[in-house]
């Protein structure tokens, strides 16, 4: 159901202030969402006021310069620091995205929120809870489907088969694209999401695959698939560039096409 | 040691709507749904329209005072918008249901065309109106 408002939990107040050190350079506001799960306490916003000309580019670079230097008790998910890990998928400046492969200065303003994924369970601080996401993407069954004998070496594919799977592949399930939806806000226990649907296509496309009429027949659902009306913010916030809504077309596109 | 009576609290929901930078296909998008509940009303105003041609004289001119009032001017304003937009829109919606126009700056422009002929259309009509005395 569509929900303008936080429940009572989880509405957000207003934090501390971490003001810069005397002798800092150029600094940035950074307004971060915070909870605390021992405390009694809801989310709240801290802002910090970071040094950024002692600082790296990247939105990631100010985390770990605010838990070096100012906060040591912020927690935040991260890993590769260059984009193909998906740990650190967040909400910076209102649209969601790699902190590790944002740039802070192309954020505009003085201030620049950094929140966790939109409408998630939060453990901590900027670390959603993606159970429900994984538990998605495993109930799409996404490896390989035959039913014919293994072949003695590898399952072949043409190198024109191989390239409908661009565009596709380099998914990291960062779940940048699945929070921001609208639809998985309101339906997400219901609605499989755009990161697991564009898997889904992934491997209907997929000219190895002989499970095409199974996979069709569990998408087939008013809720699992249908619940995507094109609003298009997963192609808009996509790290890796791919387009999730476009995908869901496709796999919409097939279903039509089996009926007719 | 201490007791540990209490199971975890209850996770909170992280800000969504409320803390989004829109895209302007997700501005599209929410104005294609409210644009199409619009609709709904304009369905039943033409309804109420056809009931009082019927009805008679009387209540026929009793319901085109109310319509040619300026809160009935506006209402009327606002779903001759709400038409052409939700018309372009379905348009759009056409190309995406045979899986074109999902590039980004193809997608964006086609709104942002969407919302452009929205305007013009219903400024059109409603001049068309003005100029042969209709209003």
């Amino acid at each position: 159901m569509v929900q303008l408002t936080l429940p009572k939990n989880s509405r957000v107040q207003k934090g501390r202030h971490h003001a810069a050190p005397a002798g800092s350079g150029k600094t940035k506001t950074f307004k971060v969402y915070r909870y605390d799960p021992e405390g009694t306490e809801n989310p709240r916003w801290d802002t910090y006021d970071v040094d950024i000309d002692n600082c790296g580019p990247m939105v990631l670079d100010v985390l770990i310069h605010i838990k070096n230097t100012i906060d040591p008790t912020l927690a935040f998910r991260r890993s590769c620091r260059e984009g193909v890990c998906g740990s650190c998928a967040m909400n910076i400046g209102g649209r969601n995205t790699l902190a590790c492969t944002h740039g802070h200065a192309d954020e505009p303003g003085h201030e620049c929120s950094i929140a966790p994924l939109p409408s998630m369970p939060v453990v901590k601080d900027l670390i959603p809870d993606l159970t429900m996401f994984y538990a998605q993407y495993a109930s799409i069954e996404p490896w390989l489907h035959t039913t014919t004998p293994e072949p003695q070496k590898e399952w072949i594919q043409s190198p024109q088969d191989r390239e409908k799977l661009d565009g596709l592949y380099e998914c990291i399930l960062c779940a940048c694209c699945t929070t921001s939806c609208p639809s998985y806000w309101w339906n997400g226990d219901k609605y499989l999401g755009p990161a697991t649907l564009l898997h889904a296509y992934r491997w209907l496309i997929d000219s190895r695959d002989e499970a095409t009429g199974e996979r069709l027949d569990a998408l087939e659902d008013p809720f699992k698939l249908y619940r995507c009306h094109t609003i298009m913010n997963c192609a808009q916030v996509c790290p890796k560039g791919l387009n999730p809504a476009k995908a869901i077309a496709e796999i919409k596109k097939t279903l039509a096409e089996r009926v007719v | 040691m201490t007791e540990t009576t209490q199971g975890p609290r209850e996770r909170p929901l992280s800000p969504h709507l409320m803390g989004w930078r829109p895209h302007a296909t997700m501005v599209g998008s929410i104005l294609h749904r409210i644009t199409g509940s619009a609709l709904y009303g304009g369905a039943l105003i033409l309804a109420g329209w056809a009931l009082s041609l019927a009805a008679g004289p009387d209540a026929y001119q009793a319901f085109m005072e109310l319509l040619g009032s300026p809160l009935g001017k506006l209402v009327l304003f606002g779903l001759t918008l709400s038409l052409f937009y939700h018309l372009a829109k379905g348009v759009q919606h056409l190309f995406w249901d045979s899986g074109k126009g999902f590039a980004l700056p193809i997608a964006n422009m086609a709104t942002i065309a969407c919302f452009a002929f929205a305007v013009a259309a219903t400024l059109a009509v409603w001049a068309i109106a003005w100029m042969t005395g209709a209003l």
